[in-house]
Protein backbone atom coordinates (compact mmCIF):
# COMPACT_ATOMS: atom_id res chain seq x y z
CA UNK A 1 0.00 0.00 0.00
CA UNK A 2 2.71 2.18 0.84
CA UNK A 3 4.59 1.69 -2.58
CA UNK A 4 1.55 2.54 -4.29
CA UNK A 5 0.89 6.23 -2.38
CA UNK A 6 4.08 8.72 -2.20
CA UNK A 7 4.71 9.24 1.54
CA UNK A 8 2.61 11.98 3.58
CA UNK A 9 5.22 14.98 4.19
CA UNK A 10 5.43 16.68 7.44
CA UNK A 11 5.59 20.45 7.54
CA UNK A 12 9.58 20.39 7.88
CA UNK A 13 9.30 18.48 4.92
CA UNK A 14 10.25 14.62 5.79
CA UNK A 15 7.96 11.94 5.39
CA UNK A 16 5.61 11.04 8.27
CA UNK A 17 6.41 8.04 10.33
CA UNK A 18 4.47 6.79 12.96
CA UNK A 19 5.37 5.11 16.27
CA UNK A 20 5.73 1.38 16.35
CA UNK A 21 5.83 -0.31 19.52
CA UNK A 22 9.16 -2.20 19.36
CA UNK A 23 8.91 -6.04 19.53
CA UNK A 24 12.06 -6.75 21.65
CA UNK A 25 11.17 -6.10 25.46
CA UNK A 26 14.42 -3.90 25.92
CA UNK A 27 12.80 -1.56 23.65
CA UNK A 28 9.57 -2.00 25.06
CA UNK A 29 11.21 -1.32 28.80
CA UNK A 30 12.49 2.04 26.67
CA UNK A 31 9.10 2.89 25.55
CA UNK A 32 7.35 2.33 29.07
CA UNK A 33 10.56 3.83 30.75
CA UNK A 34 8.54 6.40 32.19
CA UNK A 35 5.47 4.56 33.51
CA UNK A 36 7.85 2.29 34.85
CA UNK A 37 9.69 5.47 36.87
CA UNK A 38 6.51 6.94 37.82
CA UNK A 39 5.37 3.73 39.84
CA UNK A 40 8.16 3.60 40.88
CA UNK A 41 8.53 6.89 42.76
CA UNK A 42 4.38 6.54 43.70
CA UNK A 43 4.25 3.26 45.34
CA UNK A 44 7.72 3.94 46.76
CA UNK A 45 6.62 7.08 48.47
CA UNK A 46 3.58 5.31 49.50
CA UNK A 47 5.94 2.68 51.38
CA UNK A 48 7.75 5.17 52.89
CA UNK A 49 4.99 6.47 54.54
CA UNK A 50 3.63 2.96 55.44
CA UNK A 51 7.12 1.93 56.48
CA UNK A 52 7.71 4.83 58.93
CA UNK A 53 3.74 4.65 60.26
CA UNK A 54 3.24 0.93 60.34
CA UNK A 55 6.95 -0.31 60.47
CA UNK A 56 8.83 2.48 63.09
CA UNK A 57 11.40 2.97 60.34
CA UNK A 58 13.90 5.41 61.29
CA UNK A 59 17.53 6.75 60.75
CA UNK A 60 19.02 6.72 64.16
CA UNK A 61 15.34 6.85 66.00
CA UNK A 62 14.66 9.66 63.70
CA UNK A 63 11.14 8.49 62.10
CA UNK A 64 11.89 8.46 58.49
CA UNK A 65 8.50 10.49 56.62
CA UNK A 66 5.95 10.65 59.39
CA UNK A 67 2.60 12.01 58.49
CA UNK A 68 1.09 11.83 54.97
CA UNK A 69 0.89 14.24 51.44
CA UNK A 70 -1.14 16.27 53.65
CA UNK A 71 1.48 17.04 56.22
CA UNK A 72 4.57 15.10 56.87
CA UNK A 73 7.86 15.42 58.60
CA UNK A 74 11.25 14.12 56.84
CA UNK A 75 13.81 12.60 59.71
CA UNK A 76 11.97 14.87 62.27
CA UNK A 77 13.16 18.08 60.87
CA UNK A 78 12.35 18.69 57.93
CA UNK A 79 8.58 19.83 57.19
CA UNK A 80 6.42 19.48 54.28
CA UNK A 81 2.70 20.47 53.47
CA UNK A 82 0.26 20.20 50.76
CA UNK A 83 0.50 24.33 49.73
CA UNK A 84 -3.34 23.96 48.42
CA UNK A 85 -4.39 22.13 51.62
CA UNK A 86 -2.24 25.39 54.04
CA UNK A 87 -4.70 27.99 51.38
CA UNK A 88 -7.54 26.30 52.12
CA UNK A 89 -6.60 26.31 55.70
CA UNK A 90 -5.88 29.46 56.19
CA UNK A 91 -8.82 30.76 54.17
CA UNK A 92 -10.85 29.56 57.12
CA UNK A 93 -9.24 33.02 58.70
CA UNK A 94 -6.91 30.82 61.09
CA UNK A 95 -3.38 31.64 61.75
CA UNK A 96 -1.19 28.75 61.08
CA UNK A 97 2.32 28.25 62.55
CA UNK A 98 5.86 29.16 60.59
CA UNK A 99 6.39 25.56 60.45
CA UNK A 100 2.87 25.05 58.01
CA UNK A 101 4.24 27.53 55.71
CA UNK A 102 7.63 26.50 55.98
CA UNK A 103 6.50 23.26 54.53
CA UNK A 104 3.99 24.64 52.33
CA UNK A 105 6.68 26.87 50.88
CA UNK A 106 9.41 23.52 50.74
CA UNK A 107 6.40 21.66 48.27
CA UNK A 108 5.53 24.58 46.31
CA UNK A 109 9.22 25.02 45.74
CA UNK A 110 9.90 21.40 45.06
CA UNK A 111 7.41 21.48 42.17
CA UNK A 112 7.85 24.88 41.33
CA UNK A 113 11.43 22.97 40.10
CA UNK A 114 9.92 19.71 38.83
CA UNK A 115 6.92 21.19 37.08
CA UNK A 116 3.81 21.59 38.84
CA UNK A 117 1.84 18.69 37.66
CA UNK A 118 4.57 16.32 38.02
CA UNK A 119 2.79 16.32 41.02
CA UNK A 120 0.16 14.36 39.23
CA UNK A 121 2.19 11.82 37.22
CA UNK A 122 4.45 10.86 39.87
CA UNK A 123 3.21 11.45 43.10
CA UNK A 124 -0.61 11.31 43.68
CA UNK A 125 -2.28 8.25 44.11
CA UNK A 126 -5.13 8.73 42.09
CA UNK A 127 -3.33 8.96 39.01
CA UNK A 128 -2.99 5.42 39.05
CA UNK A 129 -6.63 4.89 39.08
CA UNK A 130 -7.07 7.45 36.46
CA UNK A 131 -4.55 5.78 34.34
CA UNK A 132 -5.98 2.33 35.07
CA UNK A 133 -9.79 3.75 33.58
CA UNK A 134 -7.89 5.64 30.62
CA UNK A 135 -6.18 2.13 29.69
CA UNK A 136 -9.28 -0.32 30.09
CA UNK A 137 -10.66 2.66 28.24
CA UNK A 138 -8.86 2.90 24.94
CA UNK A 139 -8.72 -1.48 25.39
CA UNK A 140 -12.77 -1.67 25.40
CA UNK A 141 -12.61 1.19 22.52
CA UNK A 142 -15.47 3.29 24.87
CA UNK A 143 -16.75 6.74 22.88
CA UNK A 144 -17.11 10.10 24.18
CA UNK A 145 -20.61 10.72 24.87
CA UNK A 146 -20.51 14.21 25.59
CA UNK A 147 -17.74 17.10 25.99
CA UNK A 148 -16.84 18.95 28.94
CA UNK A 149 -14.43 22.30 29.23
CA UNK A 150 -11.28 21.04 30.94
CA UNK A 151 -11.44 24.35 32.10
CA UNK A 152 -14.36 23.26 34.65
CA UNK A 153 -11.48 22.60 36.81
CA UNK A 154 -10.28 26.33 37.58
CA UNK A 155 -13.96 27.39 38.75
CA UNK A 156 -13.87 23.77 40.97
CA UNK A 157 -10.64 25.25 42.39
CA UNK A 158 -11.90 28.58 42.92
CA UNK A 159 -15.03 27.32 44.44
CA UNK A 160 -13.63 25.28 47.12
CA UNK A 161 -11.66 28.22 48.09
CA UNK A 162 -14.77 29.98 48.29
CA UNK A 163 -16.45 27.60 50.23
CA UNK A 164 -13.55 27.12 52.86
CA UNK A 165 -14.50 30.51 53.33
CA UNK A 166 -17.86 30.46 53.89
CA UNK A 167 -18.06 27.09 55.31
CA UNK A 168 -15.05 27.54 57.73
CA UNK A 169 -13.42 24.00 56.85
CA UNK A 170 -11.15 23.50 54.05
CA UNK A 171 -13.27 22.47 51.43
CA UNK A 172 -11.62 20.43 49.36
CA UNK A 173 -9.32 18.20 52.14
CA UNK A 174 -12.82 17.26 53.69
CA UNK A 175 -14.14 15.50 50.61
CA UNK A 176 -10.40 14.76 48.74
CA UNK A 177 -10.47 11.54 47.09
CA UNK A 178 -6.89 11.60 47.06
CA UNK A 179 -6.40 12.39 50.80
CA UNK A 180 -9.30 9.59 51.17
CA UNK A 181 -7.46 6.97 49.36
CA UNK A 182 -4.21 7.98 50.58
CA UNK A 183 -5.37 7.66 53.92
CA UNK A 184 -6.76 4.62 53.74
CA UNK A 185 -3.74 2.84 52.78
CA UNK A 186 -1.49 3.78 55.55
CA UNK A 187 -4.28 3.86 58.13
CA UNK A 188 -6.51 1.33 57.16
CA UNK A 189 -9.16 0.72 54.69
CA UNK A 190 -13.05 2.29 55.43
CA UNK A 191 -15.38 2.76 52.57
CA UNK A 192 -12.50 4.94 50.53
CA UNK A 193 -12.86 2.21 47.78
CA UNK A 194 -16.27 3.42 47.06
CA UNK A 195 -14.80 6.94 46.27
CA UNK A 196 -12.05 4.84 44.22
CA UNK A 197 -14.27 2.56 42.24
CA UNK A 198 -16.45 6.39 41.57
CA UNK A 199 -13.32 7.59 39.49
CA UNK A 200 -13.07 4.57 37.94
CA UNK A 201 -16.16 4.30 36.02
CA UNK A 202 -16.78 8.04 36.14
CA UNK A 203 -13.33 7.96 34.13
CA UNK A 204 -14.22 4.99 32.05
CA UNK A 205 -17.70 5.00 30.98
CA UNK A 206 -18.58 8.65 31.48
CA UNK A 207 -16.25 10.88 30.85
CA UNK A 208 -12.54 10.71 29.44
CA UNK A 209 -9.98 12.04 31.75
CA UNK A 210 -13.06 13.09 33.80
CA UNK A 211 -11.78 13.60 37.09
CA UNK A 212 -7.97 14.34 36.62
CA UNK A 213 -8.86 16.26 33.43
CA UNK A 214 -11.88 18.15 34.39
CA UNK A 215 -12.76 18.63 38.11
CA UNK A 216 -9.89 17.62 40.12
CA UNK A 217 -9.16 21.18 42.01
CA UNK A 218 -5.27 20.26 42.96
CA UNK A 219 -4.79 19.35 39.82
CA UNK A 220 -5.68 22.75 38.27
CA UNK A 221 -3.47 24.51 41.51
CA UNK A 222 -0.40 22.21 40.10
CA UNK A 223 -1.25 23.62 36.48
CA UNK A 224 -0.90 27.37 37.41
CA UNK A 225 2.26 26.19 39.48
CA UNK A 226 3.56 24.38 36.10
CA UNK A 227 3.00 27.57 34.25
CA UNK A 228 6.11 28.78 35.58
CA UNK A 229 7.98 25.52 36.71
CA UNK A 230 11.38 24.58 36.02
CA UNK A 231 10.83 21.45 34.40
CA UNK A 232 8.91 21.11 31.07
CA UNK A 233 8.62 18.70 27.72
CA UNK A 234 11.02 20.45 25.40
CA UNK A 235 10.03 20.60 21.85
CA UNK A 236 12.29 20.46 19.10
CA UNK A 237 10.75 22.01 16.28
CA UNK A 238 12.32 21.30 12.96
CA UNK A 239 12.36 17.21 13.75
CA UNK A 240 8.39 17.20 14.03
CA UNK A 241 5.95 15.57 11.41
CA UNK A 242 3.19 16.47 13.23
CA UNK A 243 2.48 13.09 13.08
CA UNK A 244 0.63 13.46 16.29
CA UNK A 245 1.41 10.58 17.87
CA UNK A 246 1.86 12.69 21.09
CA UNK A 247 -1.39 13.88 21.33
CA UNK A 248 -2.51 10.50 21.19
CA UNK A 249 -0.99 9.24 24.42
CA UNK A 250 -1.20 12.73 26.07
CA UNK A 251 -3.78 12.56 28.93
CA UNK A 252 -4.24 16.50 28.45
CA UNK A 253 -3.86 16.28 24.61
CA UNK A 254 -4.92 20.57 24.48
CA UNK A 255 -1.74 21.22 25.72
CA UNK A 256 -0.15 19.72 22.74
CA UNK A 257 -0.81 22.54 20.35
CA UNK A 258 2.19 21.94 18.16
CA UNK A 259 1.81 25.51 16.53
CA UNK A 260 2.79 27.15 20.31
CA UNK A 261 5.19 24.69 21.12
CA UNK A 262 7.40 25.24 18.29
CA UNK A 263 6.98 29.29 19.05
CA UNK A 264 8.03 28.66 22.72
CA UNK A 265 10.50 25.54 22.10
CA UNK A 266 8.83 23.53 25.13
CA UNK A 267 5.17 22.66 26.26
CA UNK A 268 3.95 25.59 27.95
CA UNK A 269 0.77 24.71 29.21
CA UNK A 270 0.89 23.99 33.03
CA UNK A 271 -1.56 21.05 32.12
CA UNK A 272 0.91 19.07 31.12
CA UNK A 273 1.21 16.44 33.99
CA UNK A 274 5.46 16.12 33.02
CA UNK A 275 4.12 12.28 32.17
CA UNK A 276 6.36 11.35 29.69
CA UNK A 277 4.17 9.26 27.40
CA UNK A 278 4.70 11.99 24.44
CA UNK A 279 8.33 11.58 24.41
CA UNK A 280 8.91 8.05 24.72
CA UNK A 281 5.98 7.71 21.61
CA UNK A 282 8.04 10.62 19.22
CA UNK A 283 9.22 8.74 16.36
CA UNK A 284 11.57 11.44 15.72
CA UNK A 285 12.92 12.35 19.64
CA UNK A 286 11.42 15.81 19.12
CA UNK A 287 10.27 15.61 22.90
CA UNK A 288 12.52 15.50 25.87
CA UNK A 289 12.42 16.69 29.62
CA UNK A 290 14.65 19.80 29.52
CA UNK A 291 14.59 22.79 31.91
CA UNK A 292 12.91 26.10 30.89
CA UNK A 293 15.72 28.60 30.98
CA UNK A 294 17.94 26.38 28.60
CA UNK A 295 14.95 25.22 26.61
CA UNK A 296 16.27 27.14 23.37
CA UNK A 297 13.21 29.35 21.92
CA UNK A 298 13.31 29.12 18.21
CA UNK A 299 14.34 32.15 16.37
CA UNK A 300 10.85 34.05 15.64
CA UNK A 301 10.23 33.11 11.86
CA UNK A 302 10.11 29.76 12.84
CA UNK A 303 6.49 29.07 13.63
CA UNK A 304 5.45 31.45 10.16
CA UNK A 305 7.72 28.40 8.31
CA UNK A 306 6.22 25.68 10.17
CA UNK A 307 2.60 26.87 9.53
CA UNK A 308 3.17 27.79 5.77
CA UNK A 309 4.47 24.66 5.00
CA UNK A 310 1.83 22.74 6.56
CA UNK A 311 -0.75 24.29 4.66
CA UNK A 312 1.07 23.50 1.04
CA UNK B 1 -26.84 39.68 16.78
CA UNK B 2 -28.77 39.24 19.85
CA UNK B 3 -29.42 35.65 19.49
CA UNK B 4 -25.96 35.19 19.94
CA UNK B 5 -25.94 37.49 23.14
CA UNK B 6 -29.05 35.27 24.27
CA UNK B 7 -27.11 32.42 23.76
CA UNK B 8 -23.86 34.30 26.05
CA UNK B 9 -26.48 35.04 28.81
CA UNK B 10 -28.09 31.78 28.91
CA UNK B 11 -24.54 29.98 28.94
CA UNK B 12 -23.56 32.20 31.69
CA UNK B 13 -26.94 31.82 33.62
CA UNK B 14 -25.85 27.74 33.24
CA UNK B 15 -22.52 28.15 34.14
CA UNK B 16 -23.32 30.15 37.09
CA UNK B 17 -26.26 27.90 38.13
CA UNK B 18 -23.97 25.11 38.14
CA UNK B 19 -21.49 26.51 40.31
CA UNK B 20 -24.03 27.45 42.47
CA UNK B 21 -25.72 23.46 42.76
CA UNK B 22 -22.52 21.77 42.96
CA UNK B 23 -21.71 25.05 45.74
CA UNK B 24 -24.78 23.55 47.50
CA UNK B 25 -24.19 20.04 47.95
CA UNK B 26 -20.69 20.98 48.39
CA UNK B 27 -21.53 22.76 51.38
CA UNK B 28 -24.11 20.14 52.49
CA UNK B 29 -21.60 17.66 52.97
CA UNK B 30 -19.33 19.66 54.82
CA UNK B 31 -21.86 20.61 57.38
CA UNK B 32 -22.77 17.17 57.80
CA UNK B 33 -19.21 16.08 58.34
CA UNK B 34 -18.44 19.15 60.83
CA UNK B 35 -21.78 18.24 62.68
CA UNK B 36 -20.29 14.76 63.08
CA UNK B 37 -18.04 16.40 65.26
CA UNK B 38 -19.65 15.70 68.62
CA UNK B 39 -19.22 12.77 68.76
CA UNK B 40 -15.45 12.62 68.43
CA UNK B 41 -13.36 12.02 71.44
CA UNK B 42 -10.28 13.91 70.38
CA UNK B 43 -6.80 13.74 71.51
CA UNK B 44 -5.46 16.03 74.23
CA UNK B 45 -4.90 19.82 73.60
CA UNK B 46 -7.49 19.29 71.16
CA UNK B 47 -9.42 23.32 70.47
CA UNK B 48 -13.07 23.69 70.22
CA UNK B 49 -14.66 21.88 67.67
CA UNK B 50 -14.87 25.00 64.97
CA UNK B 51 -11.46 25.79 65.85
CA UNK B 52 -10.22 22.17 65.51
CA UNK B 53 -12.18 21.63 62.67
CA UNK B 54 -10.47 24.41 60.60
CA UNK B 55 -6.97 23.65 61.74
CA UNK B 56 -6.69 19.59 61.52
CA UNK B 57 -4.97 18.92 57.70
CA UNK B 58 -5.39 15.30 58.79
CA UNK B 59 -1.87 14.16 58.83
CA UNK B 60 -2.12 11.46 61.26
CA UNK B 61 1.57 12.30 63.02
CA UNK B 62 -0.55 12.76 66.23
CA UNK B 63 -1.71 9.26 65.45
CA UNK B 64 1.95 7.80 65.40
CA UNK B 65 2.90 9.92 68.05
CA UNK B 66 1.06 8.00 70.31
CA UNK B 67 3.05 5.00 72.09
CA UNK B 68 0.21 3.44 73.07
CA UNK B 69 -2.06 3.15 69.46
CA UNK B 70 -5.08 5.22 71.28
CA UNK B 71 -5.75 7.19 68.54
CA UNK B 72 -6.89 6.62 65.01
CA UNK B 73 -7.83 8.54 62.07
CA UNK B 74 -11.36 8.42 61.51
CA UNK B 75 -11.65 6.56 57.54
CA UNK B 76 -14.81 7.54 55.59
CA UNK B 77 -17.51 5.36 57.05
CA UNK B 78 -17.25 6.35 60.40
CA UNK B 79 -19.53 9.15 62.19
CA UNK B 80 -16.74 11.12 62.81
CA UNK B 81 -15.64 14.11 60.63
CA UNK B 82 -13.55 12.27 57.91
CA UNK B 83 -10.00 12.00 58.47
CA UNK B 84 -9.62 13.29 61.49
CA UNK B 85 -7.80 12.18 64.71
CA UNK B 86 -9.64 10.50 67.24
CA UNK B 87 -10.00 7.52 69.99
CA UNK B 88 -12.78 4.82 71.47
CA UNK B 89 -11.90 4.92 75.09
CA UNK B 90 -13.56 0.92 75.69
CA UNK B 91 -10.85 -0.34 72.90
CA UNK B 92 -7.70 1.94 73.68
CA UNK B 93 -7.90 4.86 76.54
CA UNK B 94 -5.55 8.04 76.56
CA UNK B 95 -3.03 7.26 79.21
CA UNK B 96 -1.72 10.60 79.52
CA UNK B 97 1.74 10.92 79.02
CA UNK B 98 3.02 13.67 80.76
CA UNK B 99 5.52 14.72 77.51
CA UNK B 100 2.10 14.76 75.59
CA UNK B 101 4.03 13.63 72.15
CA UNK B 102 0.52 13.39 70.26
CA UNK B 103 0.51 17.12 70.78
CA UNK B 104 4.17 18.07 70.02
CA UNK B 105 3.38 15.95 66.57
CA UNK B 106 0.78 18.04 65.40
CA UNK B 107 2.56 20.92 63.20
CA UNK B 108 -0.82 22.81 62.66
CA UNK B 109 -1.40 23.53 66.56
CA UNK B 110 -5.10 21.72 66.17
CA UNK B 111 -3.97 20.64 69.32
CA UNK B 112 -3.09 23.45 71.00
CA UNK B 113 0.99 23.38 72.41
CA UNK B 114 -0.51 25.72 74.96
CA UNK B 115 -1.26 22.81 76.88
CA UNK B 116 1.33 21.99 79.51
CA UNK B 117 -0.26 19.78 81.98
CA UNK B 118 -1.91 16.94 80.97
CA UNK B 119 -4.16 16.93 83.45
CA UNK B 120 -5.69 20.26 82.07
CA UNK B 121 -6.52 18.30 78.78
CA UNK B 122 -10.20 18.24 78.31
CA UNK B 123 -10.88 15.56 75.48
CA UNK B 124 -14.36 14.81 76.87
CA UNK B 125 -16.04 14.03 80.38
CA UNK B 126 -16.93 11.16 81.79
CA UNK B 127 -20.67 9.87 82.88
CA UNK B 128 -22.05 7.41 84.66
CA UNK B 129 -25.07 5.61 84.15
CA UNK B 130 -26.41 5.19 87.31
CA UNK B 131 -29.03 2.56 86.47
CA UNK B 132 -26.18 0.59 85.24
CA UNK B 133 -23.00 0.81 87.91
CA UNK B 134 -22.61 -1.79 89.54
CA UNK B 135 -21.79 0.83 92.69
CA UNK B 136 -25.30 2.67 92.30
CA UNK B 137 -26.79 -0.99 92.88
CA UNK B 138 -25.27 -1.31 96.15
CA UNK B 139 -22.45 -3.69 94.94
CA UNK B 140 -18.91 -2.92 96.12
CA UNK B 141 -17.32 -2.12 92.67
CA UNK B 142 -15.66 1.46 92.77
CA UNK B 143 -13.04 0.01 89.96
CA UNK B 144 -13.33 3.37 87.79
CA UNK B 145 -12.42 5.54 91.40
CA UNK B 146 -9.38 3.21 91.55
CA UNK B 147 -7.95 3.25 87.86
CA UNK B 148 -8.63 6.82 87.37
CA UNK B 149 -5.11 8.43 87.31
CA UNK B 150 -7.07 11.49 88.68
CA UNK B 151 -8.53 9.98 91.23
CA UNK B 152 -10.72 11.98 93.89
CA UNK B 153 -10.00 14.47 91.80
CA UNK B 154 -12.54 13.72 88.87
CA UNK B 155 -14.08 10.76 90.00
CA UNK B 156 -14.66 10.24 93.98
CA UNK B 157 -16.84 7.94 96.07
CA UNK B 158 -19.44 9.09 98.59
CA UNK B 159 -21.75 7.47 100.75
CA UNK B 160 -25.24 7.07 99.71
CA UNK B 161 -28.83 6.29 101.75
CA UNK B 162 -29.77 2.76 100.57
CA UNK B 163 -33.33 1.97 100.84
CA UNK B 164 -33.38 -1.41 101.80
CA UNK B 165 -30.57 -2.24 104.41
CA UNK B 166 -29.14 0.17 106.80
CA UNK B 167 -25.92 -0.34 105.05
CA UNK B 168 -24.70 2.64 102.56
CA UNK B 169 -23.81 2.80 99.44
CA UNK B 170 -20.23 3.39 97.54
CA UNK B 171 -21.15 5.44 94.53
CA UNK B 172 -18.31 7.02 92.79
CA UNK B 173 -19.57 10.48 91.22
CA UNK B 174 -17.46 12.59 88.50
CA UNK B 175 -16.28 16.12 88.69
CA UNK B 176 -16.18 17.78 85.56
CA UNK B 177 -13.31 20.12 86.91
CA UNK B 178 -10.70 17.68 87.23
CA UNK B 179 -11.91 14.66 84.52
CA UNK B 180 -9.46 14.64 81.36
CA UNK B 181 -11.70 12.64 79.68
CA UNK B 182 -8.82 10.14 78.93
CA UNK B 183 -11.18 7.22 79.39
CA UNK B 184 -9.08 4.58 81.59
CA UNK B 185 -12.56 4.70 83.48
CA UNK B 186 -14.25 3.87 80.55
CA UNK B 187 -11.68 1.08 79.57
CA UNK B 188 -11.72 -0.65 83.37
CA UNK B 189 -15.53 -0.75 84.09
CA UNK B 190 -16.57 -4.41 84.26
CA UNK B 191 -20.15 -4.21 83.32
CA UNK B 192 -20.70 -5.62 79.30
CA UNK B 193 -21.13 -2.00 78.43
CA UNK B 194 -19.46 0.19 80.45
CA UNK B 195 -21.62 2.23 82.72
CA UNK B 196 -18.97 5.16 82.99
CA UNK B 197 -18.62 6.60 78.90
CA UNK B 198 -16.48 9.81 78.16
CA UNK B 199 -18.67 11.85 75.88
CA UNK B 200 -18.57 15.43 74.52
CA UNK B 201 -19.57 17.80 77.57
CA UNK B 202 -21.91 19.54 75.18
CA UNK B 203 -23.65 16.57 74.51
CA UNK B 204 -25.06 15.87 78.40
CA UNK B 205 -24.18 19.09 80.39
CA UNK B 206 -26.69 21.48 81.00
CA UNK B 207 -26.20 24.59 82.61
CA UNK B 208 -28.19 26.73 85.74
CA UNK B 209 -29.08 29.85 83.97
CA UNK B 210 -27.97 32.81 86.07
CA UNK B 211 -30.84 34.04 86.88
CA UNK B 212 -30.50 31.09 89.68
CA UNK B 213 -29.03 32.20 92.56
CA UNK B 214 -27.48 29.54 94.90
CA UNK B 215 -27.30 31.41 98.04
CA UNK B 216 -25.39 29.03 100.20
CA UNK B 217 -22.10 29.22 97.46
CA UNK B 218 -22.23 32.46 98.28
CA UNK B 219 -20.45 33.63 101.26
CA UNK B 220 -21.80 37.12 101.08
CA UNK B 221 -25.55 36.23 100.33
CA UNK B 222 -28.22 35.70 97.76
CA UNK B 223 -27.93 39.37 96.68
CA UNK B 224 -24.13 40.38 96.68
CA UNK B 225 -23.81 41.36 93.37
CA UNK B 226 -27.38 42.26 92.50
CA UNK B 227 -27.55 45.08 90.94
CA UNK B 228 -31.39 46.60 89.66
CA UNK B 229 -30.13 49.03 87.27
CA UNK B 230 -28.58 46.01 85.40
CA UNK B 231 -31.90 43.61 85.58
CA UNK B 232 -32.72 42.52 82.03
CA UNK B 233 -35.58 43.56 80.50
CA UNK B 234 -38.81 41.75 81.89
CA UNK B 235 -37.35 41.26 85.13
CA UNK B 236 -39.13 43.79 88.33
CA UNK B 237 -38.39 46.66 88.06
CA UNK B 238 -36.55 48.82 90.71
CA UNK B 239 -39.45 50.40 92.45
CA UNK B 240 -40.49 54.14 91.10
CA UNK B 241 -42.36 56.55 93.36
CA UNK B 242 -41.58 57.36 96.96
CA UNK B 243 -40.35 55.56 99.40
CA UNK B 244 -41.71 57.46 102.38
CA UNK B 245 -41.21 54.84 104.88
CA UNK B 246 -37.62 54.50 104.39
CA UNK B 247 -36.59 58.04 103.46
CA UNK B 248 -39.68 59.91 105.16
CA UNK B 249 -41.68 62.30 103.52
CA UNK B 250 -40.42 65.32 101.19
S1 LIG C 1 -5.50 15.81 38.64
FE1 LIG C 1 -5.88 15.59 40.84
S2 LIG C 1 -6.32 13.43 41.16
FE2 LIG C 1 -5.43 13.63 39.12
S3 LIG C 1 -3.31 13.19 39.43
FE3 LIG C 1 -3.55 15.43 39.57
S4 LIG C 1 -3.89 15.87 41.75
FE4 LIG C 1 -4.15 13.66 41.45
S1 LIG D 1 2.51 16.63 26.93
FE1 LIG D 1 3.65 14.72 27.18
S2 LIG D 1 4.44 14.84 29.27
FE2 LIG D 1 2.84 16.37 29.12
S3 LIG D 1 1.02 15.34 29.83
FE3 LIG D 1 1.06 15.09 27.63
S4 LIG D 1 2.07 13.15 27.26
FE4 LIG D 1 2.51 13.74 29.38
S1 LIG E 1 -1.40 11.71 75.81
FE1 LIG E 1 -0.24 9.87 75.29
S2 LIG E 1 -1.70 8.17 75.45
FE2 LIG E 1 -2.87 10.04 75.38
S3 LIG E 1 -3.36 10.24 73.18
FE3 LIG E 1 -1.54 11.48 73.59
S4 LIG E 1 0.14 10.15 73.09
FE4 LIG E 1 -1.66 8.83 73.32
S1 LIG F 1 -1.32 15.92 64.08
FE1 LIG F 1 -2.70 17.67 64.23
S2 LIG F 1 -3.18 18.20 62.09
FE2 LIG F 1 -2.31 16.13 62.08
S3 LIG F 1 -4.10 14.78 62.20
FE3 LIG F 1 -3.39 15.10 64.33
S4 LIG F 1 -4.62 16.85 65.02
FE4 LIG F 1 -4.78 16.82 62.81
Amino acid sequence: MNDTHPPRLGPNGRPVRHFVMPRSLGGRLRVWRHIIYRRVVQVGLLVLFFGTAQWGWNVFGRPLLQGNLSASEVLGAIPMADPFAVLQISLTGVVLNPEVWLGAAIILGVYGLAGGRTWCAWVCPINMVADGAAWLRRRLGVADIFHVSRNLRYSVLVLSLVLSVLMGVAAFEWISPIAILHRELLYGIGMGWVVVLGILLFDLLVLRNGWCGHLCPLGAFYALVGRVALVRVAFDTPSCTHCGDCARVCPEPQVLNLRRASEVGMIASGECTNCGRCITVCPEDTLAFGLRPRIDVPAGGTNQQVHHRRVT
Amino acid sequence: MSSTRRDFLIKSAQAAALAVTGGLVWAYLLKQQANAAAYAIRPPGARMADDFNARCIKCGQCVRACPFDTLRLAHSAETIPIGTPYFVPRDIPCYMCEDIPCMNACPTGALDPGLEDIADARMGQAVIDIENCLSWQGLRCEICHRECPLTDKAITVEHHPRRISRHAMFVPLVHSDACTGCGICEKACPTEVAAIRVVQPELVRGRIGEHYRLGWKNAAGITEDFDAGRAKAGSPAAPTGLDYLNEGEP
